[in-house]
């Protein structure tokens, strides 16, 4: 099985869980990485520069109309949703808050399950509310993968809990799992 | 809505129902707005965009795609701290004539005036907000000193024309749901409104880089998307 995507949606708790992952990753991963991370309307996007430093990958904000390409991690810009068109291009919406959110991950994942099909990872992290459990449902009703954090390692485990409360997930596990797992799966494609 | 069964019987409906294709359009377009949103956006505009209005006698300013009207009243509670109002006219323009007609009423629910109000403040107002509005029933509305010098209007980006020449226009977030052709159309019109010097609000994670038009301004403020027309 081939993977051309992976979204991750993660809230309360994200900051320490993406460093650790995105910071694992090795330079020549060769899988996009999507990324909504609930965060204040008025954030300025700086932790993205940060979280950039400590990481081999690129970590960008998405931009309208951005094509999106192998090596670069993707985070949703504040106060936007975040969506992916079928020509595998980004879209940002400032349409109504989605479970409290913008932006949400529902819409993300729905989105990128539309676009991808059964080509996409969508991974599920820390967090306390439900924002992600639509989403990852309909990534697996396309016959993508569904990788949840395991709650009990998760720093806020609501939407981890959620998550695995609306679909069967291929792999509950802790981050470091996650990691080894991603790569794993990045290896076999090459 | 309109007690159909399923989606595709909106297609004959559309096609031959004049009326609903019309209420179905304007169901479908995003009014989704807020006061005073991106408060660096609004400290930008006090800093850089008022001093250059204030050069003017007088001030016309189009809010293109206006929605529900909340950024015009933003702009009109900015023109009144700075004492411009009086010289200025606001066209504010939609094609949604349900949205348009909310926005000249000017009524805000109680819920979201608490989010308006730490936005406005967050931005760089330091007026009180809640004399801007009266409030009863569980909504506010927004002071007819802030309507007076709004001109509402219905205007569609798409294929009505120049209708004035500005000194400045916002359009913001509108643009996001436009593909790089409807981009470029809309940009003509934009070009073409403003006089020379005008200045160009756009949305955030607008731009002008991927249309016609990027070589014809200068960046006035390239992070908030502030641009001035060339002479």
């Amino acid at each position: 099985m081939e993977y051309d995507a992976i979204v991750i949606g993660v809230s309360s708790g994200g900051m320490t869980a993406l460093k650790f992952i995105f910071s694992a990753l090795p330079a020549d991963f060769s899988l996009p990485i999507i990324t909504v991370q609930h965060i204040s309307a008025n954030s300025d996007n700086e932790w993205i520069k940060l979280l950039n430093k400590k990481s081999n990958l690129t970590i960008k904000e998405a931009d309208e109309k951005e094509k999106i390409e192998t090596g670069n991690v993707y985070i949703a810009p504040s106060n936007y949703h975040l969506l992916i068109e079928s020509d595998k291009t980004f879209s940002l919406t400032i349409d109504e808050y989605v479970n409290f959110a913008r932006p949400s991950i529902d819409v993300l994942f729905e989105s990128a399950a539309d676009a991808y099909k059964n080509k996409l990872i969508g991974v599920v992290l820390t967090g306390s509310n439900n924002d992600g459990a639509k989403g990852i449902k309909r990534i697996k009703e396309l016959g993508g993968m569904a990788i949840i954090q395991d709650p009990e390692t998760a720093e806020s485990s609501t939407m981890p809990e959620s998550a695995i409360a609306a679909v069967q997930p291929d792999y509950i596990f802790s981050l470091e799992k996650i990691v080894q797992l991603l790569i794993k799966i990045t290896q076999t494609i090459k | 809505m309109s007690g159909l069964e399923d989606v595709s019987q909106i297609q004959s409906k559309v096609l031959n129902d004049e009326t609903f294709a019309y209420e179905l359009l304007q169901d479908l377009s995003i009014t989704v707005t807020e006061m005073f949103r991106d408060k660096d956006f609004y400290k930008s505009l006090r800093e850089n965009v008022i001093p250059i209005l204030k050069t003017y006698p007088f001030i016309k300013i189009w809010h293109a795609g206006c929605a529900t009207g909340e950024e015009a009243y933003s702009m009109a509670i900015i023109l009144q701290e700075e004492g411009l109002y009086d010289r200025a006219t606001i066209y504010a323009t939609d094609f949604n004539q349900h949205a348009l007609n909310r926005a000249k009423e000017g009524i805000i629910s109680n819920a979201t005036i608490k989010q308006y109000t730490a936005n406005y403040q967050l931005s760089g107002g330091k007026e009180s907000f809640s004399d801007y509005y009266t409030s009863s029933y569980g909504n506010v509305i927004m002071n007819q000193s802030l309507k007076k010098n709004i001109v509402w209007a219905n205007h569609n980006l798409v294929i009505d024309s120049v209708f004035a020449e500005v000194h400045l226009i916002l359009c913001r977030n509108v643009l996001i749901y436009f593909d790089i052709n409807l981009q470029n159309k809309v940009q003509k019109l934009f070009y073409e409104s403003l006089i020379n010097g005008g200045i160009l609000c756009l949305g955030s994670k607008e731009g002008l880089c991927f249309t016609d038009f990027f070589e014809k301004y200068t960046e006035l403020d390239k992070k908030q998307r502030i641009f001035k027309k060339k002479y």
